[in-house]
């Protein structure tokens, strides 16, 4: 794979670059597949149908899932939140949630609780850490679901997500994981976590395309998910009702087949590298972020500062200077992609602190090199260096 | 003559989807079961997806490969 000449740490809202196999599975798609999956009973709507399942089977390997048809193809982790989300709860309902959310689960509760949703946001540390008893303390006699991030979208943190999952199922509550930071990077087990709805996305650690993502549901919760939309599924035809069968009854319409083949080459990329290999190397770079952006004076280093305890996301804010004009910066001068600002999650950073300017994030990936990040601590040096003197 | 009727016939195994008639191919396939992949016959039903055929006299090894891994509607002789 040829290696991009700048410096990309903006992994957390897309990785790239991407393994070769991802594009590559996309143009064979393109180039000599083409058809509609699940539509006719062609050699070539076969085809594209096996391309689904095989991506379902990849993630169901990933994930610890034994039917790989439980797995639900979507747009990307906020559709499935909104899935979640919009298909469970109802007025005078309640759901308890984390102070630490994306506005992909903040977004459509604050709407729902405009129709009636009693919602709980239980306040993290500003290390970006939750108590697990204050999920426990949060719960009521109408709370119908539990979400929470699998790690900060803005400093990584890890959730104690084994701890909240035995919570919600003592209640006989479900818990839908958002797993958008972590699917691909940490490991995952359904089982071994317990974990009911698992909200993915597959531009990120699953290395496939923008614009594919999905949701893991278990046995028995599609009685209690209404779809998003309804539609064509290529089954049942001739009723004018929604099937109510897995997976098509919250797959309507032509799927993104073309994406989707590559979210498989991607999936199987990381079942390939090995998701205890992807984790150490990516420790290892966040290692070196926390070490060098925490020693750099003038700048301040959110977060847990435990590699071990978060993914390779970290934030900073320089003292005199904005976000954006790091952000800026680094990329005029040093080629170096990160992310200022809010990062859509304005609750986070009220809980660490840092609202309403926001930080600027620096996000690895496993093509991120030690090298990469030793340039990206320099630059950071220098920048805050200069506006120190400038001060 | 009747066990040469047999030889010749076929059934076929129906599913919910098609994702499901492609997880059941996948399991035949592993089970070294000849089956061929064919659409509906719309006198069994008005689906418009796929399903599986296969020598009658393999039923009982269908039932068995497909048994607690996938779900089928029903297995109909054609």
């Amino acid at each position: 794979m040829k290696k991009p000449s700048a410096i990309y740490l903006d992994n957390a809202a897309s990785s790239w670059p991407k393994p070769d196999e991802t594009w590559q599975a996309m143009e064979h798609f393109m180039r000599s597949v083409g058809a509609n999956p699940g539509r006719s009973g062609h050699r070539l709507s076969i085809e594209a149908g096996r391309i689904l399942l095989e991506a379902r089977d990849a993630l169901a390997e990933l994930f610890g899932i034994d039917d790989p048809l439980r797995i639900v193809f979507t747009r990307n982790a906020t559709e499935s939140l909104n899935l979640v989300i919009y298909g469970i709860l109802r007025p005078g309902e309640h759901c308890v949630t984390t102070s630490m959310e994306h506005n992909s689960v903040m977004r459509p509760l604050r709407a729902l609780e405009q129709k009636g949703l009693e919602v709980t946001t239980v306040s993290c540390s500003s290390q970006g850490e939750l108590d697990p008893q204050k999920i426990e303390k949060a719960i009521k006699k109408n709370t119908r679901l539990i979400v929470t991030t699998h790690a900060s979208n803005i400093v990584g943190t890890l959730m104690p997500v084994d701890e909240v999952s035995e919570i919600a199922r003592s209640h006989d509550i479900p818990f839908c994981i958002d797993a958008a930071q972590t699917a691909g990077a940490y490991p995952i087990d359904i089982e071994a976590m317990n974990i009911d709805l698992l909200v993915f996305t597959g531009h990120k650690s699953l290395y496939g395309p923008q614009g594919t993502g999905g949701l893991y549901i278990r046995e028995g919760l599609e009685k209690k998910l209404e779809p998003l939309m309804r539609g064509g599924t290529g089954s049942r035809s001739e009723s004018q009702e929604q099937p109510n069968f897995m997976p098509d009854k919250y797959e309507s319409g032509t799927p993104n087949t073309v994406g989707i083949a590559g979210l498989e080459a991607g999936t199987r990329f990381c079942l390939e590298q090995g998701i205890a290999h992807i984790r150490a190397k990516e420790e290892g770079l966040t290692h070196m972020l926390i070490e060098g952006l925490g020693s750099i004076p003038g700048v301040t280093l959110y977060g847990c500062g435990d590699e071990k305890r978060q993914v390779a996301i970290c934030s900073f804010t320089v003292r005199d200077l904005s976000p954006s004009e790091i952000t800026m910066q680094l990329d005029e001068e040093f080629g170096i992609m990160s992310r200022p600002g809010l990062h859509c999650a304005p609750i986070a950073h009220q809980t660490i602190g840092t609202s309403p300017h926001g930080t600027v994030r620096l996000s690895a990936g496993y093509f991120t090199t030690d090298e990469e990040i030793a340039v990206a601590i320099e630059a950071v040096t220098k920048i805050a260096a200069r506006s120190h003197n400038q001060g | 003559m009747a066990k040469d009727k047999q030889a010749n016939s076929y059934s076929v195994v129906l599913f919910h989807s098609t994702s499901g008639a492609l997880m059941a191919e996948k399991l035949l396939k592993k089970e070294g079961i000849a089956y061929k992949i064919i659409p509906v016959p719309r006198n069994l039903s008005s689906d418009c997806g796929v399903c599986l055929r296969f020598s009658r006299q393999d039923e009982s090894l269908v039932r068995k490969a497909l048994a607690e891994k996938v779900e089928f509607q029903s297995i109909c002789n054609l």
